[in-house]
């Protein structure tokens, strides 16, 4: 009996060439002739342009040719958004290089391509840009007031306002109802703040023109949807372009999007004919990468007296930034389907309102939407709670959903097929140790200690899997969301798995040798794994919202079973047997109630020197399969911190944490485990450390790695982790997905753990980041305002 | 991230150095560990015409036993300081204060001299090195000057470095058995000093004898804490008293108001920072 590889904790196969040096990311692309690419980019977040001068650049040593939007507007068109929310979303055009207007500071207005990227560096500064300033708007909630526009040439900063009702959806209660009812009524305000995604590998492309067919590698979650877009934007022949994402470091959603340098990179390789490379620098990555969160929810929830939510009530105002990314439209709409989180109340509404600022545009950023809502309803459960006077877990427990009550259907109309929340929230209080805290947390108060302890809680549910191809045309986004994969069988029985699905750190190669391993019965060595090369995979919809396994994984499994089929024809053949007899266990087909046998890579050379098959077999046991999903999948986690607050400094220290996830089946728990640390630390950067802070003239003040503060392994606790595991029921591995679990469950919970820490001296809320000096200020407030009421 | 083109020279000697400098004229930079210096190149926040990297000056290195007091080259890396001998038995302080500079690639390239000279308001050794009383040792083509560390520090970024003149060595006095601790606030580990606090203290009979603090990012140069000082001197070696003391830590002061915090608030945490350097300084 062979080891199952399916849940063995393997040591990644991508990671020694990464480690060592050996890795091929695109700037590591080197082509005979290439040019190089630099940008000038506007100052100003809101200008027009009156002029721009650009021949001391062009005479600058080494510059083959400056491009500014006047010399490419008839060819660039504009970035487009593929995930209009309503029929009526309005979107400025988007050009890659700026024409006549910039919209926020670190827009493109021209693009140098010279010998040398210093050459081009050099000659940026020699491009004169003359701009009229015009006013800025950068608050969210003051943009939605319309007071000053974000575009001249829009008469409202309101892009789209989309709403979901449980009551006129028939998925439940009006919400009206609820809120008049309410025996107890929560109103709070919570204010997500703008973050960037900060990936390692910073961007960077290159293209080669120099062929019938164009070829760009990009540092792109996205390979696949890039080259459609490239060629429908435009005008190229779809077959024409071929797009390869080499080793890419690290996305976060920071990569799932296409790009202004994209399109210039290939109009100025195009235009001179030559190989063209653009790096940005890190300073550039921070300014002009789309940027996540950005959102203002008010909100309300309603209760009884004994603690059962009633209703929910969101208004959310999102902030596109300057303009509509590929999908920073639909962001808060995946969110909007989670505020309900685990729990089974009957009335829910939310609005949304997506609005224009001069600001970088806003995207997908771990979680996407989910984090957010995870946030305001965790948040809140933690405040009915203090309101009520009752401990937070019981609670949530009263509100939950059962396990015994699923399959679910949700008050926005999502049916969560599976899942356990005792079970996790048991394993995690036991891990926590939550009695023996919450005893401590009391004799610190007591002592009046200069450190309080105060324990954080959050559950949360998410839906991973994206996503079935029907549910995304209901929701008016563009493409579908199944994904492809190909089984191809050499000669030698070794394997070669081609993926749609765009790994940059997931381990997919690792993961998806083990799946096939598993059901082909072959070494886990013989498996090589391909992807992102839109030649070597032709279909795929790429990786990004925990979908890559519950989808992609299903794509190859399903093409594993029709090599299996396939192969159990000729193997019937081999030994003379009939198809039905035919067995196929540990890499060998046997025929029933003999012992006749024949491995598998002896039916691969069969296949292949094709001299003996069955009439009309065709000679290769190569298998194709495209999955679409039916449904969602929900994984769900219950995670506990312990947080520890200096009240004479304000500084914040994570004592313990504790999660528990149920990802459900695991293929390989290192990685799960990895997914979980990387998820995690983001999302306790956002409850502590990180924030896109602008200054009045809309400048990015957290320009560089200085200001915007990314955690790093000294600021981070021991977690300690585990897992319960209940399959999930909508595919047939029973995988849920982990990529986002930890970032969308630690944010809350941190930020939960200060306020309980801090509640007794009169602290009501912390706006995120909760640095040392907003917990300072917080305790000096309530001494003022008379602390506990 | 790629700096404007530069000249390049690397003397062997410090007069050879000094007669580069000189022709070079006005457009010149000094080049220590470059930790500073090429992050504001590469941002194109500098662009000097000529860089003269002190780097091969073999005799701008290491801690030398100088009597009274320790000569410390002003090449000596930041690791070095933290792993030296002589600077762990006459004035840890130093030690305490460059260990917590960056990260170990930043400690062995990183200068104790470039940081001296740097003279960033967030920069950890200034301070000790004005608690410590030290004094700079100039060349210039018209010889040697000496200048005390409360004329050294001049303003943002400014030193009494004049053009055409090199830090050679910093001499610190040796305070031998006096207890010490650096105290650094930061958001995340790796970060300049949002406020820190050098402590120095000598204790005799129960009582603080002598005290010596020194305030990093109160000011847009490093500061005395002087009220606090003359507040230790004679008090008890309890925390109150200590407390006390070092309510006088914002007297004086300064401070910017940024991301990381406002005057106020910095103030505060020069207090909270000061009674916590001194507690652990006075063996508490
Ligand atoms: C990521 C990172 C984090 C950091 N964090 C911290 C921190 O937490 N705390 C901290 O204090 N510092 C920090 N630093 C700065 C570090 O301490 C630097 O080493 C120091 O500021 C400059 O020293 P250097 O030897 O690198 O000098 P350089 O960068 O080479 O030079 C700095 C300046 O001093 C001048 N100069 C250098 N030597 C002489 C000399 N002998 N005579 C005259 N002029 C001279 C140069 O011309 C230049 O203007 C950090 C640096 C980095 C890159």
């Amino acid at each position: 009996m062979t080891i199952a590889e399916v849940g063995r904790p393997r040591l990644r196969k991508e990671d020694a060439h990464l480690i060592t040096g050996r890795s091929r990311y695109t700037d590591n692309m080197t082509l005979p002739g290439m040019l190089h690419l630099a940008m000038v980019r506007s100052p100003f977040a809101h200008a027009k342009i009156t002029s721009i001068d650009t021949s001391a650049a062009k005479s600058s040593p080494g510059v083959v040719a400056v491009l500014t939007g006047a010399d490419v507007a008839a060819e660039q068109g504009s970035l487009p958004n593929v995930w209009p929310v309503t029929t009526e979303q309005k979107a400025p055009a988007f050009p890659s290089i700026a024409v006549d207007e910039v919209a926020f500071a670190g827009e493109v207005v021209a693009c140098i391509v010279a010998r040398s990227a210093a050459a081009a560096r050099d000659a940026v500064e020699l491009v004169d840009v003359s701009y009229d300033e015009l006013p800025v708007v950068l608050d969210l909630e003051e943009a939605f007031t319309d007071k000053v526009l974000a575009h001249s040439n829009l008469d409202s900063n309101l892009s789209a306002t989309w709403v979901f009702d449980s009551g006129e959806a028939g998925t439940g209660k009006p919400i009206a109802e609820a809120l008049a009812n309410a025996e107890v009524l929560i109103e709070r305000t919570f204010y997500q703040q703008r973050l960037i995604p900060a990936f390692m590998e910073p961007r960077s492309i290159v293209v080669d023109p120099t062929s019938e067919q164009i070829t760009m590698w990009s540092s792109t979650q996205i390979p696949h949807i890039l080259r459609l877009i490239l060629a429908l934007t435009l005008g190229l022949p779809e077959s024409k372009l071929r797009v390869i994402a080499p080793d890419v470091g690290g996305g976060f959603g920071g990569k799932l999007t296409v790009i202004p340098e994209e399109f210039i990179t290939l109009m100025a390789a195009r235009r001179v004919g030559k190989p063209c490379k653009y790096t940005e620098t890190r300073s550039e990555s921070l300014q002009s990468g789309h940027h996540g969160r950005a959102q203002v929810q008010k909100v309300k929830l309603a209760a009884t007296k004994d603690g059962i939510v009633t209703g929910l009530d969101i208004q959310l105002l999102a902030d596109m930034g300057a303009y509509l990314g590929i999908i920073g439209s639909g962001i808060p709409i995946l969110g909007a389907f989670m505020y309900n989180a685990i729990y089974k109340f009957p009335a829910y509404r939310l609005e949304c309102s997506n609005v224009f600022t001069n600001k970088a545009w806003t995207g997908a950023y771990r979680g996407a939407g989910r984090p957010e809502a995870t946030f305001a309803i965790e948040r809140l459960m933690d405040e009915l709670a203090v309101d009520l006077g009752m401990d937070p877990l019981e609670l949530r427990k009263k509100n939950w959903i059962n396990h015994e009550e699923f399959p679910f259907t949700t008050v926005t109309g999502l049916e969560y097929d599976s899942g356990n929340y005792e079970a996790a929230t048991a394993k995690a209080l036991e891990l926590f140790g939550y009695d023996e805290l919450r005893a401590e947390q009391a004799r610190r108060r007591e002592a009046n200690d200069p450190v309080q302890l105060g324990i954080g809680i959050s559950t949360f549910t998410e839906m991973c899997g994206l996503a079935p191809s029907r549910v995304l045309g209901a929701l008016s986004y563009a493409a579908g969301g199944w994904e492809h994969a190909q089984v191809r069988v050499l000669p030698t029985g070794n394997i070669e798995v081609v993926t749609g699905t765009s790994p940059h750190g997931q381990g997919h190669e690792t993961a998806w040798s083990q799946l096939v391993a598993d059901k082909l019965g072959v070494p886990f060595e013989n498996v090589e794994v391909l992807h992102g090369d839109t030649q070597i995979s032709q279909r795929g919809l790429d990786t990004y919202g925990s979908r890559s396994l519950a989808v992609g994984g299903m794509a190859v499994l399903a093409a594993a079973d029709k090599v299996i089929e396939k192969a159990k024809v000729l193997a019937a053949h081999m030994m003379e047997a009939s198809e039905e007899d035919i067995e196929f266990t540990d890499g060998k087909f046997s025929v029933k109630g003999t012992d006749q046998s024949t491995a598998f890579g002896e039916v691969a050379f069969a296949a292949f020197s094709a001299h003996n098959l069955p009439d009309g077999f065709e000679p290769n046991l190569d298998s194709d399969a495209t999955f679409d999903p039916q449904s969602f999948s929900f994984p769900h986690g219950t995670h506990l911190a312990a947080m520890e607050v200096d009240t004479e400094t304000g500084q914040v220290t994570i004592r313990k944490y504790v999660c528990v996830d149920d990802v459900g089946v695991v293929v390989n728990p290192l990685i799960v485990e990895g997914q979980v640390h990387g998820g995690l630390a983001q999302g306790i950067a956002q409850a502590l450390y990180e924030e896109a802070v602008h200054d009045d003239a809309g400048t990015l003040v957290t320009g560089s790695f200085v200001d915007y503060l990314v955690p790093s392994a000294p600021d981070l606790p021991h977690f300690t982790t585990a897992r319960t595991e209940t399959p999930s029921t909508t595919n047939q591995l029973g995988a849920k997905g982990v990529g986002e679990a930890g970032t969308i469950a630690s944010t809350p919970a941190i930020v939960n753990g200060v306020l309980d820490a801090v509640r007794h001296l009169g602290v009501k809320d912390i706006k995120m980041p909760c640095t040392p000096a907003r917990v300072w200020a917080a305790l000096e407030e309530a001494k003022t305002t008379g602390g506990v009421q | 991230m790629i700096p404007s083109a530069f000249d390049y020279a690397a003397p062997a000697t410090v007069a050879e150095a000094l007669g580069v400098l000189a022709d070079a004229g006005d457009d010149v930079k000094l080049l220590a560990g470059g930790q500073s210096l090429i992050p504001v190149m590469k941002l194109r926040l500098a662009d000097p015409a000529m860089v003269v990297d002190l780097g091969r000056i073999g005799e701008l290195s290491g801690v030398r036993d100088d009597g009274d007091a320790l000569l410390i080259g002003a090449m000596t890396t930041h690791h070095e300081i933290v792993t030296d001998p002589l600077i762990a038995e006459h004035v840890p302080l130093l030690a305490m204060a460059a260990a917590t500079v960056a990260d170990p690639q930043v400690r062995h390239r990183g200068t104790f001299g470039g940081a001296l000279v740097h003279a960033d308001p967030a920069g950890d050794m200034p301070a000790p090195v004005l608690a410590a009383d030290a004094t700079f040792i100039l060349a210039g083509l018209d010889g040697e000057r000496r200048v005390a560390a409360a004329d050294f520090f001049q303003g943002y970024f400014t030193t009494a470095v004049d053009d055409g003149e090199i830090l050679t060595h910093i001499r610190v006095p040796k305070y031998t058995g006096w207890g010490a601790r650096y105290e650094k606030f930061t958001r995340v580990a790796q970060q300049w000093s949002i406020v820190a606090v050098a402590a120095m203290v000598r204790v005799e009979g129960g009582t603080i004898a002598e005290a010596r603090i020194g305030l990093t990012n109160m000011a847009s140069t490093p500061l005395r804490a002087t009220a606090v000082e003359q507040a230790l001197v004679g008090a008890p070696l309890t925390r109150e008293a200590i407390a006390t003391a070092s309510a006088h830590a914002g007297e004086g002061t300064d401070p910017a108001s940024d991301l990381n915090g406002d005057a106020a608030y910095r103030r505060h945490l020069a207090e909270v920072l000061t009674k916590r350097a001194v507690i652990v300084a006075a063996g508490l």
